[in-house]
């Protein structure tokens, strides 16, 4: 699959099978069964589309207006959800946090003493946990948010909720993915 | 008591008390009105004598400081008035070439510059005999080049437009910084929510200005700005007040096609975005992909959904999307002499031909926007901006009246009342009237980055090759249009005989203004000039009299 996309890997092109497929196991991960909402929207349908590897969430309207403008010149359009790699797997990037929130399924808190700790990029540690939804599995793809409701990043719980609320203070209890402290720590070179 | 006397007595006492009672003396009416309001009046009489030596002396002595003092404040007097009617000496060639040995203070420079200012403000009062205005003037470009640090070409450029007076204002100006200012994102958040967020940070902040609803205007802040992560998560962007202005001229509308061509690092696209609530398309182009990286990168923070970034070159833009949008925003790069306050290495490093280098880019790209525009549009009807952050007249009222010349376009209030218009005539040009609704801002007037901003409407896609009118007695055509007194011949010979004739004027296809009002008829190409441009009326100053030169073209009916 991989191989004949190369030849025209450099257009704007819908997904293949494999990789819708790829994309959305990922998703499920922390959207779980809502991908279905993030197509079928009330305004407008939206879809994916795929830019030299990465994937870009649109509607329906902008994908037409982009068709006119020729592949060489076409940077980027809508909002990125992350990247293929070169083995074939997904990787979400940060710039999808506002739809991985909206939909969240596992949510949790970081107190304002570790916010700025996880926007350097550290995981949280049991110190530095405020709330967690409750029977989150373990490994379980989590959305970060500070005291203010504001979504901070993502990761992967480290322990199921239960386990989590036996950790000593040191224990990490999210592994950080990603967090918008990427903003200003040079995603601007990952951007194309 | 006994010996007070009585307040109503005569020379002669008429009661019963008259044998013991004696009139003051005239020594005793003396000392009483010495001592003021004392009591004790009666101590007095006794020590009178001795008192009233005492008292005249002392009387006498005040009286002779203040004569003292007075004299004193009338020789100042004088002085200063002999000072200010004395006529400043101007320093000639030989007695400044001397000066070059020693390493002349900021300070005297600073008192040249103020004396040299006075002069000028009254020239003929107080110029000195036999020196001529031209000296005065470079003596001023050299002294305030040395003292700001600037390219004397720049500082004489910048004479020409403004005043001497306010040169040394925008200089001074450009040397301090603007207020630092934020956008709310008001896609994501609200203006008071935003600011009671950074006020619990410890951000000291005020709004903007009356005529932004989302500008904040940061006075203190302990921790930096770009950082918070009410920042990192798109509430606000870091964008100057200046540039909000073209944005609001634009005033885009939900669900609309809208092109901006000059788009990095991405704040006017972005408040584009926000205006239009994520409707519609907005198309985000510039030249170099490199800083698209930074424009992609904002439009994900800041939530932008609608957006599509592209690395065209905007000169190609006219020909491979013509009549396409409904609003285009050009942000022209230019020589940045308005944001000097910014980076003063534009002081040394831009020199006159750089900035008319950008002019012809400049009349480029917007030739382009302007073939991109779809006039024919139902949501608005071809609108497009073209600012600027320079003061220059090259990049700014040129290159607008170069595009009248061009296309069929008109230009349109901006809504922005609160800047000053744009020349519509400067040094030997003439340009059209209408330029009087284009707006400038200034660092040393508004607090603002100097800026340009032009509201431009298409009317049709005429260009002046395809019109081939003959002249057919159009009196009525141009009598609408024109308000103003024809310009006196001597004034066109002296325009024409004028200054350094710019290389610009030698491209542009103006006819000499001698042979104007004849030619007038014949050349009916280029411009045409709405009935709207009548509206100058009530912008103009009442000294613009001069004739608008341009060749204009028959009114063509609107499709």
């Amino acid at each position: 699959v991989q191989q004949c996309s190369t030849a025209v890997s450099l257009t704007m092109r819908p997904l293949t099978e494999e990789e819708t497929k790829t994309l959305f196991i990922k998703l499920s991960e922390y959207i779980g069964k809502s991908i279905e909402k993030l197509i079928n929207r009330s305004d407008e349908r939206h879809c994916f589309r795929m830019i030299k590897d990465r994937v870009y969430y649109i509607s329906e309207s902008l994908m037409k207006a982009s068709t006119s403008i020729r592949r060489d010149d076409l940077l980027h359009v809508g909002v990125c959800f992350g990247k293929f790699t070169k083995s074939g797997k997904f990787r979400l990037h940060i710039t999808s946090l506002e739809y991985l929130s909206d939909f969240a399924k596992y949510k949790v808190w970081v107190k304002p003493s570790s916010e700025m700790s996880w926007l350097y990029g550290n995981h949280i540690t049991k110190s530095g946990l405020a709330r967690m939804t409750e029977s989150t599995p373990q490994y379980a793809g989590v959305i970060v948010y500070n005291m203010a409701n504001i979504a901070m990043g993502f990761g992967v719980a480290a322990q199921s909720t239960e386990q989590c609320q036996q950790l000593d203070p040191s224990g990490n209890v999210v592994l950080h993915q990603s967090d918008i402290g990427e903003y200003l720590r040079g995603i601007e070179d990952d951007m194309v | 008591d006994e010996k007070e006397k009585e307040p109503s007595k005569g020379p002669l006492f008429s009661d019963e008390n008259s044998k013991w009672l004696k009139p003051k003396t005239e020594k005793k009416k003396k000392a009483q009105l010495m001592s003021s309001d004392e009591e004790g009046d009666d101590d007095e009489d006794d020590e009178m004598d001795e008192e009233e030596l005492e008292v005249e002396r002392q009387s006498r002595l005040v009286d002779e400081e203040i004569r003292l003092e007075q004299e004193e404040a009338q020789e100042e007097m004088r002085r200063t008035i002999a000072q200010e009617t004395s006529i400043y000496h101007l320093p000639t060639e030989e007695e400044l070439d001397l000066e070059a040995n020693r390493v002349v203070p900021p300070s005297e420079i600073r008192d040249r510059v103020e004396s040299v200012l006075g002069v000028l403000a009254d020239f003929k009062n107080r110029r000195e005999e036999g020196r001529s205005r031209t000296e005065y003037t470079d003596l001023l470009v050299s002294d305030l080049s040395e003292l700001y640090g600037y390219l004397p070409e720049l500082m004489e450029y910048f004479l020409s437009m403004f005043g001497p007076n306010e040169t040394l204002e925008f200089v001074d100006a450009s040397d301090r910084p603007r207020p630092l200012v934020v956008r709310t994102n008001t896609l994501k958040t609200r203006r008071k929510d935003l600011a009671s967020s950074l006020m619990k940070r410890g951000v000291s902040l005020d709004p903007l200005a009356p005529w932004s609803k989302v500008g904040l205007k940061i006075v203190e802040s302990p921790v930096p700005v770009g950082a918070t992560p009410e920042y990192l998560s798109g509430h606000y962007m870091l964008q100057s007040a200046a540039s909000m202005c073209p944005v609001l001229a634009l005033s885009p509308e939900p669900k609309e096609k809208i092109l901006d061509m000059s788009a990095a690092p991405g704040g006017k696209t972005s408040y584009i975005c926000q205006l239009m609530r994520n409707t519609g398309v907005v198309i985000a182009n510039d030249l170099k992909a490199e800083r698209q990286k930074a424009t992609v990168a904002n439009m994900h923070r800041l939530g932008v959904k609608n957006c599509i970034t592209c690395k065209h070159d905007g000169r190609q833009l006219g020909v491979k999307y013509p009549n396409s949008f409904d609003r285009i925003l050009l942000d022209a790069p230019c020589s940045g002499l308005g944001v000097i306050s910014r980076d003063p290495s534009v002081k040394v490093q831009r020199t006159i031909l750089d900035v008319q280098k950008c002019a012809h880019l400049q009349k480029e790209l917007l030739l382009a926007a302007i073939d991109a525009l779809n006039h024919k549009s139902k949501k608005s009807g071809g609108i497009m901006v073209y600012s600027t952050c320079s003061v220059s007249v090259f990049e700014n009222e040129e290159v607008i009246n170069y595009a009248l010349q061009k296309r069929d376009i008109k230009l349109v209030d901006t809504g922005l009342d609160f800047g000053k218009p744009g020349f519509t005539r400067y040094q030997n040009k003439r340009f059209h009237p209408s330029v009087a609704l284009t707006r400038r801002f200034y660092p040393h007037v508004h607090n603002m980055d100097g800026f340009y901003v032009a509201k431009i409407e298409k009317i049709s896609d005429r260009k002046p090759e395809d019109t081939i009118e003959q002249p057919e007695g159009k009196d009525d055509d141009d009598d609408d249009e024109e308000e103003k007194t024809p310009v006196s011949k001597k004034k066109q010979e002296r325009g024409k005989a004028g200054k350094k004739g710019k290389k610009k004027t030698a491209r542009r296809a103006l006819p000499d203004k001698a042979e104007e009002p004849a030619q007038k008829k014949a050349k009916k190409d280029h411009i045409s000039v709405p009935p709207s441009a009548q509206q100058q009326g009530k912008t103009k100053k009442k000294r613009i009299n001069a004739k608008v030169t341009m060749p204009r073209r028959r009114k063509v009916p609107v499709d």
